[in-house]
């Protein structure tokens, strides 16, 4: 493999991993806000199914991103009605919406499958892209992989540096202190959860008009994408840098895994396919085990140099949840 | 209005808005709702034959709603219940491949193919639960990712070491000599033996939960695990132990797959009857006396709803999206209903 096909297979992994770090950073914001929407499997594939119909039907790609964004939003705002105004289960109603849309994406879809449809363009950035090296690597994309970068910077300076943010933050840890000083909890938990629902549903036509252009059905191959991003919201620990990061990581690992199909040919592609997944429950395991009883138990037993070393290490790792994540509150 | 009838009223309703919402979505793909809905009635309820069919749907769909309504007795989400039902039939199909061409009597083989599928789900299902108790990792995502490290166990298998004379296809393993077959009624697909297993597994499950002790602290467990720590019930032995029934039940479910319908292995074993599973736990509010009826009616809509492709030219998952809507009217109208009746009692108050 030359230098050259390596820095375009990289290229390559940032443009696969834009529709992941908008649902990830998606997911970061609605449950920064306290809710937790489970739907975001189903979602992108109802999102990227609705996109394809609506631009194939209007030759319009602007109308296709449109509908997406609409699909995610609905979605999502279900889920916050269902827990703000009906005191349902947040996890039980993310899980029915999640099967429903992917049988709704499968249903609707059906006579689109396999159609020629519009895609995005590339757009090279001038100049930059004539770089050698950083030009391929980082300027030479469609306009959804740049807007992903953005998106990076701007959730992250958003929720840490910005006053809005701040309130983003205390109505997902403590909505009853953050209620007395004057912030409308609900409303704006509709709102994050309006905001989210848009980014995963924005994940939806990034895949079906420009990453996997199309739209094929349950070989779509974008089943199981919205539970990775899910994970990466917590492996991110809810910060967007970081849940981007872990995005890039599973583009990079599935890359990998196309790569080096040819060398391991006793392996069906669809093991390598699936493998960023047991790396999913590693990781997982590696961010929350600090989190336990019995680890902390056993940390208390250790010698002090063993034991300072071992909490550096865990905390490094450890990540936690928005302490009201998941939970209702009543303006009262 | 007496509550009978009110509750009797609430389902009708709800079922209604189901089917509503369904009908728009038919009438969005350009189909007429009510021939839909008559193919579905046919195409499951027609005919003994497609009762019969029903049926072989039936039970892996029950053994698994029995294995998750003992998880979520313990407040425990096992969405890792596919894979479960997975490994079950791997371990299943492993005992049979080994004993196949013995003179092991077939009784013996089926019974310790049996207790193999059972042993496996189980397996699965307790890593899951360490993951959770022991390593913190929330069981949702712990379960879908040992899911799909079941699938590429079970792709691999069938495409490697396990693959037919020739070339692995998706079409699964070479078939099993029809010794090793479960016997089935004549003329159809059920088998009286795996239909027993189902009834009985649910049975059980029924008597766990609202007749025993185990059943009682499995409860408290679910509800207030601090709490009934205090009580002095030991937290993580429930836990552990109510992964591990609910895996034995998803195993069973994949061995009743491997020996009484498909007599091989094939990649969709589990044909999704682990999140069906979930849908109806969720749809009976984790009664375990409404599961067989549920289920029965979850696994007619499957079964009917092959006919629309042949008959309609529509998707299949047709049965998905009305299965969800159900689900999903009944949790949003229970909702309302009970803000409702609170509002009710506000304004009496006052």
């Amino acid at each position: 493999m030359s230098s050259h096909e390596i820095i375009i297979g990289l290229a390559g992994v940032l443009f696969t991993a834009a529709p992941i770090v908008f649902a990830t950073i998606g997911e970061t914001f609605t449950e920064r806000a306290g809710v937790i929407n489970l739907s975001v499997n189903g979602t992108i594939l109802l999102s990227a199914m609705s996109s394809f119909a609506v631009a194939v039907s209007t030759h319009s790609i602007f109308w296709g991103f449109v509908a997406g964004i609409v699909v995610g939003m609905g979605v999502a705002l279900t889920v916050a009605f269902s827990s703000i105004a009906l005191k349902q289960s947040q996890v039980a109603v993310g899980f029915v919406l999640t099967l429903m849309t992917r049988d709704l994406a499968y249903f609707l879809g059906n006579p689109y499958m396999g159609l020629q449809g519009p895609r995005v363009h590339n757009w090279p950035i001038p100049v930059l892209s004539k770089i050698p090296v950083l030009g391929t690597l980082l300027f030479n994309f469609d306009p959804l992989t740049y807007f992903s970068f953005i998106l990076i910077i701007a959730a992250w300076w958003w929720i840490f540096h910005t006053r809005p943010g701040l309130i983003l933050r205390a109505i997902g840890e403590r909505p009853a202190a953050a209620y007395v000083r004057g912030a409308p909890v609900n409303k704006l938990r509709y709102l994050y959860t309006a905001l989210g629902g848009a980014l995963v549903g924005l994940a939806g036509p990034t895949y079906s008009l420009s990453v996997k252009a199309g739209w094929k059905g349950t070989i779509s191959g974008l089943d199981g994408i919205g539970w990775i991003a899910l994970a990466l919201t917590i492996f991110g620990g809810w910060d967007p840098v970081r849940g981007a990061f872990g995005a890039y990581l599973f583009a990079l690992l599935q890359w990998l895994g196309l790569v080096l199909q040819p060398y391991m040919p006793n392996i069906p592609s669809q093991v390598l396919q699936v493998a960023p997944f047991p790396l999913m429950i590693l990781t997982l395991l590696f961010v929350n085990i600090g989190n336990t009883e019995w680890v902390k138990r056993t940390l208390a037993g250790l010698p002090p140099d063993a034991r300072r070393w071992a909490t550096r290490i865990l905390r490094w790792m450890q990540v936690v949840p928005p302490s009201a994540l998941g939970t209702t509150f009543e303006e009262e | 209005m007496s509550k009978q009838l009110e509750r009797w009223g609430f389902v009708l309703l709800a079922t209604l808005v189901a089917l509503i919402f369904t009908s728009f979505v038919l009438v969005l793909a350009g189909a007429s709702p009510v021939a839909a809905y008559w193919y579905i009635l046919k195409g499951s309820l027609g005919s003994w034959t497609k009762i019969s069919d029903v049926m072989v749907a039936w039970v892996p769909l029950l053994l698994a709603t029995a294995g998750l309504l003992v998880t979520f007795a313990a407040g425990q989400w096992n969405i890792g219940v596919e894979g479960q039902i997975v490994l079950g039939a791997i371990f299943t199909t492993w005992v049979m491949r080994s004993l196949q061409h013995t003179n092991t009597p077939a009784a013996i083989v089926l019974i310790l193919a049996f207790i193999a599928g059972a042993f496996g789900g189980a397996i699965w299902s307790a890593f899951a639960g360490i993951l959770k108790v022991y390593g913190g990792v929330n069981e949702i995502f712990g379960g879908l990712g040992l899911d799909f490290v079941a699938v590429a166990l079970i792709l691999w298998l069938i495409f490697g070491p396990w693959k037919r004379p020739g070339i692995g296809s998706m079409s699964g393993t070479e078939p099993f000599p029809h010794r090793l077959w479960l016997p089935t009624i004549h003329g159809t697909r059920l088998s009286l033996w795996a239909l027993a297993i189902g009834l009985v597994s649910i049975g059980v499950v029924y008597f766990l939960l609202t007749g025993t002790y185990f059943g009682l602290k499995l409860k408290a467990v679910g509800r207030n695990p601090k709490a009934a720590y205090l009580m002095g019930i030991p937290t993580t032995k429930y836990l552990m132990g109510a992964f591990i029934i609910s895996g034995i039940f998803a195993g069973l479910a994949g061995a009743v797959q491997v020996t009484a319908v498909y007599h091989r292995l094939i990649p969709a074993i589990s044909s999704g009857y682990g999140w069906l599973g979930l849908m109806v736990s969720m749809l009976i509010n984790f009664q375990a006396a409404w599961a067989a009826p549920v289920t029965f009616f979850f696994a007619a809509l499957n079964i009917g709803s092959i006919q629309l492709p042949i008959m309609l030219k529509l998707d299949s998952s047709l049965s998905g999206v009305l299965q969800g809507a159900l689900v999903l009217s009944f949790l949003l109208l229970e909702g309302a209903r009970r803000r409702w009746v609170k509002r009710r009692e506000e304004a009496k108050n006052e």
